[in-house]
């Protein structure tokens, strides 16, 4: 069979049930191999949405993403969705058209270096060569993009090799010698670290995306519950431990709550579960938890002591260790009341700086109330994505996330037009969710475009843009550090967001009345097809409490 | 990394005791040597990982082993100006990257290949050929007005040589850079 027919079994192999791309030149013979290949695939109107479209889909089933583009400029619209799913962790399988191999390196119509381009930002990449190679190829992409620590994997594939006749066997054995991800961690360790945690008088386990990657949050609930451990998570953790629950704290870091950030600064102990001590949790890196002692777990021993030196390391699964570790810890049988002290230290703070914001006394609605309304809308049963700035933050601390792969955001890379597209990829694949997407009107532009697809689909996302006129984050940090000094900042009444969505075949509203708002969601919710939602909030709000970047945690304003 | 107290004890570990393992510059000159999957890319994908640090590498050599399939590639760099463990555990995520020691001096046999072009005529060229006795270096070429010397050994042999020739005029020297083989009955 032809090789693009051979990659269409190899995805069907790989229980692949829809793609997200656009087809071009050099990919000609993959798209003619969906005619008649049985697959599901979505038409995306710019690569970019493909990407974070597969994303989008990863986070919300822990299945692997597929995306497809052709060559040249199709394969560099999706850099930003293979770097942001190299910088979060997501399984997604990149599939690039290339020229012809007798065009590669003279500058051919729609060559781009896509191998040397991305070099930096996959887990890993697949040069085809021979077209003998693709399906092993394209197996060991998603055993890659699978194990271990997820993450990105392209595959190029030059047109003429695409086309070539071969021989097709499925391929059972992947064979990767210089890959063995540990998984289980060292038992002595593990000991180590049950030790250390029964000696701990004021112990926090911080939680991060790889609790939720390894599908490891029964085995972390079950773990800090086992004594009375206060738990916090990082942005991308939100959801492993359910909120809200006596034993959590709420999100640490830059606009993280007080009770979290004060723990993890007076902590003896801290045990850090899937989570890369990033500058946006750590703050400034020699006054970070000064009081503390660190055990660290992740399936990636590059993380471990990477910014904070670990004390207990260990390398492995955070599933197989937190179950390992509850034995080993539940075996030394700690006294309880040892934490009865750090607790009420905890309940003070809990008290006295618990997230409020000063609501509005008229009509007006203001950006966190937004939030909270979207939770009365939903009832907490959604799954919520979003874009990146003041939006993210506040729907990250006023939304109580229950459940893991309910929150679905671009944490590293800080991708802004991320939100719509992932909405669309989760709906695809959990069709029987709700998936709202909380957009701000600066970053909801970037990939307005798959409103589009979404219509044409029949994907019923629910986007709900926050919309205050501003690139409402860097407004803030030019408000309090570049003294109010506004620099293209305003994006004032462009575009009308209503219109907007009904020239893309949505479905368009516009809510400003505070007082009816929740009622008004639960009828965009309800109603079908994709909805896009214009909501008028407070134009200059600020994200608190709030760490300035650089500073420790105790430093917290706002 | 060092961790005190016995993990099979049932003794609480104290905190105080515990010592972090470290992430520092370890203050001497590193010898990688790094057994890959002979592919195309895994040059770059290494390289790569030095240059997005600001990393500077000082030696490169890259040559097949006694298995067609897999390649060796030997790199030096500068402890004392990086701190290259982070790197090292990089390069260990690499998936064609099949093994990785960080060479301990003493422990290893490393050698590198230099090519000396010296101005030189008939009266200097009896002392030259004195000096390369010396460092039992090899003439492999000579003309009315010039000398090419070979030599092996270790960096600091080869360096030595250089500073020993280039008064009469060092015309132009070519280095090939380290390669190294751990001492004893194991395999590097």
């Amino acid at each position: 069979m032809r090789a693009v027919d051979a990659v269409m079994e190899c995805l069907k192999a790989e229980g692949v049930d829809v793609v997200f791309g656009l087809p071009g030149g050099a990919n000609l013979p993959t798209y003619d191999a969906f005619v008649d290949g049985g697959l599901r695939h979505i038409l995306v109107r710019h690569e970019a949405g493909g990407g974070h479209a597969a994303e989008g889909y990863a986070k919300a089933t822990g299945r692997v993403g597929v995306a497809f583009a052709t060559s040249g400029p199709g394969a560099t619209n999706l850099i930003t969705p293979i770097c942001d799913a190299m910088m979060d962790s997501v399984p997604v399988v990149f599939i690039t058209g290339q020229v012809r191999t007798e065009l590669l390196g003279t500058d051919g119509f729609q060559e781009a270096d896509t191998i040397g381009i991305t070099m930096p930002i996959v887990k890993h990449s697949f040069m085809i060569q021979d077209p003998l190679e693709i399906p092993r190829a394209i197996h060991e992409a998603f055993f890659l993009a699978r194990s271990g620590r997820p993450g990105p994997v392209l595959v190029d594939i030059p047109q003429d090799l695409s086309r070539a006749e071969i021989p097709y066997e499925p391929v059972a054995d992947v064979r990767l010698p210089g890959y063995q991800p540990t998984l289980e961690g060292n038992q002595k360790q593990i000991r180590q670290a049950a030790k250390a945690l029964a000696a701990a008088h004021r112990p926090v386990i911080y939680a991060g995306g790889g609790v939720v990657n390894a599908n490891a949050s029964d085995e972390l609930v079950e773990f800090a519950t086992s004594d009375r451990f206060p738990v916090t998570c990082t942005l991308m953790g939100l959801g492993a431990f359910p909120a809200p629950h006596p034993q959590w704290l709420g999100m640490l870091g830059m606009h993280g709550t007080r009770a979290a950030n004060y723990a993890m600064d007076e902590a003896d102990l801290i045990c850090a579960v899937g989570a890369r001590f990033d500058d946006r949790v750590t703050g400034k890196l020699s006054e970070f938890a000064p009081n503390a002692k660190f055990i660290h777990i992740d399936v990636d021993p590059a993380e471990i002591s990477k910014n904070i030196p670990a004390h207990i390391p260990i390398v492995g699964d955070a599933k197989h260790v937190l179950a390992k570790l509850l034995v080993e810890y539940r075996a030394l049988s700690a006294p309880t009341d040892r934490l009865s002290e750090w607790w009420q230290r905890i309940e003070g703070w809990r008290e006295k700086y618990p997230l409020s914001f000063e609501d509005s006394t008229d009509t007006e609605i203001k950006p966190q109330y937004m939030v909270q309304a979207l939770y009365e809308a939903t009832g907490g049963d959604a799954i919520i994505t979003s874009d990146v700035g003041q939006h993210q933050m506040w729907t990250a601390q006023h939304y109580d996330f229950p459940k893991p792969r309910r929150w679905i955001n671009s944490g590293g890379l800080g991708t802004m037009g991320f939100g719509l597209p992932a909405a669309m990829g989760a709906a695809v694949g959990c069709p029987e969710m709700t998936v709202c997407c909380i957009a701000g009107d600066g970053s909801v532009q970037m990939n307005a475009q798959e409103l589009a697809t979404c219509a044409q689909e029949k994907i019923p996302i629910k986007v709900f843009i926050m919309n205050n006129g501003y690139l409402g984050m860097v407004r803030q940090w030019q408000e309090l550090f570049w003294d109010g000094r506004y620099s293209h900042v305003e994006t004032g009444d462009y575009p009308d967001f209503v219109k907007l969505a009904e020239a893309y075949g949505a479905t368009g509203m516009r809510f400003d009345d505070k007082t009816t708002l929740v009622e008004d969601m639960k009828r965009a919710i309800a109603t079908d097809g994709p909805v896009v939602v214009d909501v008028k909030v407070t134009r200059e709000e600020n994200t608190y409490p709030m760490i300035p970047a650089g500073q420790a945690a105790r430093e917290m304003v706002g | 990394m060092s961790i005190v107290g016995e993990p099979a004890t049932k003794e609480p570990l104290s905190l105080e005791d515990l010592q972090a393992s470290g992430n520092l510059r370890s203050g001497r000159k590193h010898v990688l040597s790094i057994l890959v999957e002979n592919k195309s890319g895994v040059l770059t994908r290494i390289a790569g990982l030095f240059a997005r640090r600001g990393f500077n590498i000082d030696t490169l050599t890259v040559g097949p082993t006694d298995d067609d399939q897999i390649s060796r590639v030997t790199l030096t760099v500068d402890g004392a100006i990086h701190p290259i463990d982070q790197v090292t555990k990089q390069l260990h995520k690499l998936i064609n990257v099949l093994k990785i020691r960080d060479l301990e001096p003493a422990d290893t046999v490393a050698r590198e290949l230099a090519l000396f072009k010296i101005s030189a005529d008939g009266t200097q060229r009896g002392e030259l050929m004195q000096i390369t006795e010396i460092f039992r270096g090899k003439v492999v070429d000579v003309t009315k007005r010039s000398v090419i010397v070979e030599v092996t050994g270790t960096t600091e042999k080869v360096e030595a040589f250089e500073s020993m020739v280039r008064p009469f005029g060092l015309i132009e020297m070519m280095r090939t850079g380290e390669i190294a083989i751990a001492r004893g009955r194991g395999e590097t």
